[in-house]
């Protein structure tokens, strides 16, 4: 018995000493790889794995210090986050260096947190809107875009189709969101937009996690929209699919949102999802250099965190790539201020603050029409990037639009409202410094 | 002989009714409230305080209320999580509309809030149970989390849902480090605790006890079936509004209502079922199993394999583990974990000799 607990023992010191190896920048990974949203989660965790694996293959690291991460499965929910977040931290030389959730629910769970422990939080393309203004959160960033201004890029896109923007008067347009944080996330700047452009707007929740919705299809049906903005995660979008299609409406009219528009959607919809079109802040396509890196110095060296064939084919991969190209842009833009050696939280968030894509960087990047350049600054923490419209042809998706830009007129004075509120109510003064 | 009463006699009725009747109990309530008090404060680190031992507190205190009305009073429910739902979500619209308001004060008004609406869904209790009354119960799971996730007035117009908990303040101090909070939990919850077992052997514990085992009984000697019900599902609410109130400001900071949602009620259940029906102790075992086994599982599923199997790969293992924990207690000891402690102080009672 003593044999058995003194060799658990020192399999135990064993580890927590290779774990405390000197000198590598921190990134805790949080994935949910299990439970409901496992399907979306797991090729975006893959995805944000595989780059860092790459850039250690490729690069050695960033600054000649390697990456190290490790990952912690949330299931999506926002306790075993915290949990995961607490455990996180404090791991690695200098900490952790930048979290990101992948969730909206999770993020609204720990921004009180990361202002506390000074480290930075990317929701790239999600999250908690209103923190696009960095001079109330320091250390959130909803990178590239966040939900109102997609709505505003969707919004414009139908009014592209439709022949201009004031053709949009009259229309109608349901709402099929996840009754959650994230669906409920965009419902202000809908109705601002309604009222400015002059359509009719309706609400139709759908409850987690969206496996039945015949009644709510029945009652979109029964309300005759001209578009269905489908905004779902998870297991609900392929359901929505295939109900409107049962209910009749073709699927050329549901735009979906960023998080509506992988494969993991349209596929299992089957026929029914040829023609749906949704909105992305990435191109379709695998012809980027960032791809062929991966295989290369991943898959090659038999080293993939997942299959194959996901690389630069499938949605969800290419957003947990992209995770990936934020982090470590993140991280590269801190060493270059404050030297090589393991970056901390604070550092990093310096450098996502002076983040900035422009052509060269997306070219040497391996990046170029992957995703539209943008720059962060102290007070835009978002960055304003344009979207790009994406149709399913049945077997991939194609491009269906330009990139389309979204409408800061509208969105930038709903955030600073917004913030502003948080920030009385926090007690907090706006500053950017 | 280490756990005997063989010479401690009790010559007054005051000490033979004291909570703790046995000295070796008297010392081991002592060590444990000193562990907890002093030892774990020295000792454990900010993860351990903030991400195990107040979420385990918490929801402890939410066992205990489920505990008074099913394991006690014998009245299955399955609103647990509606309940503290309505806790937190009282505590944080009193503090929004009513600024001055101490938190200590909103979070008593979250209990008595959710004590009300657990006293109105309770009204089925008279006429139906067991299953049919369990079923009537998630009525109020249901229609709580839908109320407070379509009327914006509950998250005072939150575009997302999400509400985000006022800083705490108690005398001048803002309790925000994970010590003060795991302080303030601690204290809710012993205190809570101390009640629940001083109710219990009381004329009403009494009470819930005989319409328990037989109400028909229980209403023929003469207990007001109406009054003792509704009584139970009141104090059962009281507590889990309580425990709502501590996950909404003091676990998670900001809460939506997804987060009180049918899997929290469920795992509440099992918890009680787990650690004991009719007991405190019970709740508090059968918390620590649900919340810290999981996390247990998984850290040492991480510490141990490291990079060489996936995540997924571990938080499969921990279900299956999980699962297996649960069946193989449930065969061992169908009365739950507080059961196992009392056979194994019985037991340390004859030890070393026993027959």
């Amino acid at each position: 018995m003593f044999k058995i607990i003194s060799i658990i023992t020192s399999l135990f010191i064993f580890f927590l000493v290779t774990i405390s190896i000197a000198g590598e920048h921190f990134v805790p990974i949080t994935s949910y790889r299990t439970g409901p949203y496992g399907v979306s989660g797991a090729p975006a965790a893959n995805g944000y794995v595989d780059y860092l694996k790459m850039i250690n293959a490729r690069d050695g690291g960033v600054g000649g210090v390697e990456l190290a991460w490790e990952e912690c499965e949330t299931a999506y929910k926002p306790d075993r986050f915290v949990e995961c977040y607490e455990r996180l931290k404090n791991k690695g030389d200098a900490g952790a260096t930048v979290f990101q959730p992948l969730g909206t629910g999770l993020t609204y769970s720990v921004i009180d947190r990361v202002a506390a422990d000074e480290i930075p939080l990317i929701t790239l393309g999600y999250g908690r809107t209103d923190a696009s203004d960095g001079s109330v959160f320091p250390w959130v960033f909803p990178l590239m875009v966040n939900y109102w201004s997609l709505s505003t890029a969707k919004i414009k896109y139908i009014g592209e189709k439709e022949g201009g923007m004031d053709k949009l008067k009259g229309l109608k347009i349901a709402n099929v969101y996840h009754d959650s944080a994230y669906g409920k996330e965009t419902l202000p700047v809908l109705r601002a937009q309604a009222e400015k452009y002059g359509f009719e707007l309706e609400g139709f929740p759908v409850a987690h996690p969206g496996l039945d919705q015949k009644a709510t299809w029945l009652n979109v049906r029964r309300y005759k929209p001209d578009y269905v903005i489908l905004r779902g995660w998870g297991v609900m979008n392929q359901t929505a699919i295939k109900e409107a299609s049962r209910a009749r409406i073709p699927a050329n009219k549901l735009v979906g949102v960023v998080w509506s528009c992988s494969e993991l959607d349209t596929i299992p919809a089957g026929k029914a999802a040829i023609g749906y079109t949704c909105s992305s802040f990435i191109n379709p396509g695998a012809n980027y250099k960032v791809f062929d890196d991966i295989l290369k110095h991943v898959y090659d060296a038999d080293n993939g965190t997942g299959a194959r064939k996901e690389v630069g084919h499938q949605q969800n991969y290419k957003v947990g790539v992209l995770m990936g190209i934020m982090t470590v842009e993140a991280i590269t833009k801190a060493t270059e201020k404050y030297g090589n050696k393991p970056m901390s939280g604070k550092e990093v968030r310096w450098g996502i603050e002076n983040l900035d894509f422009d052509d060269a960087r997306l070219k040497e990047l391996g990046i170029d029409g992957f995703i539209p350049t943008f720059k962060i600054s102290c007070a835009d923490h978002e960055g304003g990037a344009p979207i790009k419209f994406q149709r399913w042809n049945g077997n991939a998706f194609e491009p269906a639009s330009d990139w389309i830009s979204t409408d800061q007129s509208i969105v930038r004075p709903l955030i600073e409202a917004s913030a502003a509120g948080y920030a009385k109510e926090k007690g907090i003064t706006s500053s950017c410094n | 002989m280490i756990y005997r009463e063989a010479g401690q006699f009790k010559t007054s009725y005051k000490a033979d009714q004291a909570i703790l009747p046995i000295f070796q109990d008297k010392v081991a309530m002592v060590l444990m409230l000193l562990v907890a008090f002093v030892v774990i404060p020295i000792f454990a680190n900010d993860y351990w305080l903030t991400s195990i031992l107040v979420p385990f507190l918490a929801l402890s205190l939410a066992a205990l209320g489920l505990n008074v009305l099913t394991g006690y009073a014998g009245q299955i429910s399955l609103g647990t999580a509606a309940f503290m739902a309505v806790g937190a979500f009282a505590a944080f619209n009193l503090q929004v509309r009513v600024p001055e308001v101490p938190f200590l004060v909103a979070f008593l008004w979250g209990g008595f809030c959710s004590a009300g609406v657990g006293i109105l869904f309770g009204l089925p209790s008279l006429r139906i149970k067991g299953f049919y009354l369990a079923v009537a119960t998630l009525a109020a799971q249901f229609f709580i989390e839908w109320l407070f996730t379509h009327f914006d007035w509950f998250t005072n117009y939150s575009t997302s849902g999400v509400i985000t908990a006022p800083p705490m303040t108690l005398l001048g101090m803002v309790i925000e480090s994970p010590l003060s909070k795991y302080f303030l939990v601690l204290f809710i919850v012993v205190i809570c605790a101390f009640l629940v077992r001083n109710l219990a052997r009381s004329e009403i514990g009494r009470a819930w006890m005989a319409v328990r085992d037989m109400d028909i009984a229980a209403e023929a000697i003469g207990i007001n079936l109406m009054k003792t019900k509704l009584l139970a599902f009141g104090v059962s609410s009281f507590l889990c509004g309580l425990s709502g109130a501590l996950w909404a400001y003091v676990v998670l900071g900001t809460v939506e209502p997804q987060a009180f949602d049918i899997a929290r009620s469920f795992e509440i259940l099992f918890m009680i079922v787990i650690g004991g029906l009719g007991s405190v102790s019970g709740a508090f075992l059968g918390a620590g199993f649900m919340i810290l086994l999981p996390i247990l599982l998984n850290n040492i599923g991480s510490l141990i394999t490291g990079d060489a199997i996936s995540t997924e790969t571990i938080a499969h293992i921990e279900y299956m583990v999980f699962g297996a924990f649960i069946i193989f207690f449930l065969i061992v000891e169908p009365n739950g974990l507080a059961r196992l402690w009392q056979l194994g102080k019985e037991k340390l009672r004859l030890w070393p000799f026993p027959y």
